[in-house]
């Protein structure tokens, strides 16, 4: 087994109330934190235990609470980002409707740190029923001490509030969702400035991700060094796989960083293997936006040494035979998949949530899908294939926010790893399974 | 000088919603009340039949200090918002990769055939609306649906008529706040 630093209770019968979070070791890191510690010395602690961002970038988190801008007199917010809205992934959803006082616990120590003077929690609407799990979390916590006027004592002021969304994929990008936590639509603001100098109603901010701030827990109960003990290399500490597709176990598992990706596929800790005894076709390791591998690759570097669950070793190879530890949404395809038909539903995704503001992301995932739907419908050509490519080519790097970006990989790794595929479907239409035709062109005049 | 009245709105929050309103309106600092506008569309949206007509649209602008437009522009850009009538129960079917990789198309005909109606269209008695959206992060218990705040999950065919059939029996409307306590919204 290995070890667990946030699901560790996960099992404990009423570990979702306080008292029994409590009993459990529950909101020591605010003790320690409030009591013995300097706000500087709790970012020390995080810079230290080398944490890394989990909603998808694997921005190092105690260099991005180090940029925050401190200027006399002015408020200073921190915002969880838990607008998990990635495909594959819904790891934040498990840990928010298990255990949300670790969340709770995480955001005050968390906003310590930053001298926050409130936090807020932007919950993505369809997860409505985590926004009274959470409300009732908080309330709690101010009955308790742990939020409110004079923390413990120490003479620290924090409020912490939810905010729920209202279904846009676009607003876990950190601009977008300060933008609708302003009451606007999501559209992503041009950077710089970075929120940490002009976030949340201009002033500085910090946007963390759900398991993020819920790492901050034992980063702070045990040390950052014992933190960064775990894991391997610069991948360190545990990370929540949201596992979904073809496999025996779909679920949430706390894994060491540095499990090799085959333990993990076929192992009965994890997956417990494909379904129904199939083959392993393909693998999109860290939700739809990071490239898909074909078994060989994702099974073995391209020194031919195992693959493992890590940054580093999943982005061995670069783009021409690696991928992206990304938010950890993994999704096992078995050798029945059709990657085309996976990328047409992953096309349409990024087609609807494109907030439309750049001329390539609004136009080009709208074109890709289209032409996605045509070759599926029976009526590609040759040339398709190549306008897909060119097309993405054109997305990638010319966008305000990476949602351009996230919709060019999947399209770019499909046919660079299954131009066969793409041909075979439109070589010989006859072959193809029944598509449904009408959900797309309704989608497509709607659009 | 040609002087315009107001046209009387009709729809109005009962006192329940304005006092929630109050209290969302007091989460953000003072003057930035329009960080209470998505929050509040979903009060409006749960009171007002399950979509936001421009009259509720309208209201929501009123309680909140708004420009019309302000509250227009943020309606129409969020999935979750109608901004056209509804059946009692809006059922919401997830087709991106986990889910479409377990069946999701398969449940999305089951549904269509069952109910006689397309993805989009609602049910001639208004009960059901059949919407197809993208993943709403169930991709480990997929295939799944959404009826107003309730996740269902793991569906088969006999699952889906079981829940369906229920609902019809029910003949209440859903909303996102069903099982929600509005004393923790």
């Amino acid at each position: 087994m290995g070890k667990k630093l946030l699901l560790a209770n996960d099992h404990v019968p009423g570990i979702k109330g306080f008292e029994v979070y409590r009993a459990n070791g529950g909101y020591k890191s605010v003790e320690k934190a409030v009591k013995t510690m300097s706000p500087d010395a709790v970012v020390e602690e995080v810079k230290k235990s080398g944490l890394r961002g989990r909603g998808g970038a694997g921005f190092p988190t105690g260099m991005k609470w180090s940029f925050l801008a401190k200027p006399e007199g002015v408020a200073r917010y921190l915002v969880c980002n838990a607008d998990e809205s990635e495909p594959g992934t819904f790891k934040d959803r498990y840990l928010m409707s298990r255990i949300p006082h670790i969340l709770v616990e995480g955001m005050i120590t968390s906003g310590f740190a930053l001298g926050a003077t409130a936090g807020y929690i932007y919950i993505r609407g369809e997860y409505f029923y985590i926004v009274s799990i959470l409300e009732k979390a908080i309330e709690e916590a101010y009955a308790n001490g742990f939020l409110g006027k004079n923390i413990l004592g120490s003479g620290f002021n924090y409020d912490l509030y939810v905010h729920v969304g209202a279904g846009a994929y676009i607003c876990g990008e950190e601009t977008a969702l300060l933008e609708s936590l302003e009451g606007k639509r999501g559209n992503p603001r041009i950077k710089p400035p970075f929120p940490a100098i002009a976030g949340l109603y201009g002033c500085p901010t910090v946007v963390n991700n759900v398991e993020t701030i819920a790492a901050v827990v034992p980063i702070i109960n045990d040390g950052g060094e014992a933190y960064a003990a775990v894991g391997i290399g610069k991948s360190a500490g545990t990370k929540l796989i949201s596992a979904s597709g073809h496999i025996n176990k779909p679920g949430v598992y706390e894994i060491e960083m540095g499990i090799t990706v085959e333990d993990f596929i076929y192992s009965d800790e994890y997956c417990g293997g494909i379904k129904n005894g199939k083959k392993l076709k393909a693998v999109v390791a860290g939700g739809s936006s990071v490239p898909i591998l074909p078994a060989d690759k994702i099974l073995t570097t391209p020194s031919g040494e195992k693959r493992l669950m890590s940054y580093e070793s999943l982005a061995d190879g670069g783009f021409a035979s690696g991928t992206m530890l990304g938010s950890g949404g993994f999704i096992v395809m078995d050798e029945t998949a059709s990657v085309v038909e996976n990328l047409h539903t992953f096309a349409r995704f990024y087609h609807h949530e494109s907030c439309g503001q750049c001329s390539p992301c609004r136009e080009g995932t709208g074109w890709m899908e289209k032409i996605l739907h045509k070759i599926l419908d029976g009526h590609g050509t040759v040339e398709d294939i190549e306008l897909l490519w060119e097309i993405q080519s054109k997305i990638e790097g010319n966008t305000i926010c990476p949602l351009g970006d996230a919709a060019a990989w999947p399209v770019a790794s499909a046919i660079r790893h299954f131009r066969s595929e793409f041909e075979e479907y439109v070589k010989n239409p006859n072959n193809l399974k029944k598509v449904r035709h009408y959900d797309s062109v309704n989608q497509l005049v709607s659009a | 000088m040609l002087k315009i009245e107001p046209m009387e709105n009709e729809v109005k929050f009962n006192s329940e919603s304005l006092a929630v309103i109050e209290k969302i309106v007091a989460r953000y600092p003072e003057g930035k009340h329009k960080s209470a506008l998505i929050p509040v569309l979903h009060l409006a949206q749960a009171e007002f039949e399950g979509w936001l007509s421009p009259a509720a649209m309208d209201e929501v602008a009123r309680v909140l200090n708004l420009k019309p437009i302000e509250v227009y522009e943020v309606a129409s850009f969020y999935t979750m918002f109608n901004l056209s009538p509804v059946g009692k129960c809006l059922i919401e079917v997830c087709r991106t990769s986990s889910c479409w990789l377990r069946g999701a198309n398969e449940i999305v005909e089951h549904i269509e055939k069952k109910l006689n109606i397309k993805d989009g269209e609602t049910t001639a008695d208004g009960m059901f609306t059949l919407k197809t959206v993208e993943c709403l992060g169930s991709c480990g218990t997929a295939p799944m649906m959404m009826i107003g705040a309730q996740f269902h999950e793991n569906l088969t065919y006999e699952k889906v008529d079981t829940i369906l059939d229920s609902c019809k029996t029910e003949n209440k409307r859903k909303t996102y706040f069903d099982n929600v306590n509005i004393e923790h919204y």
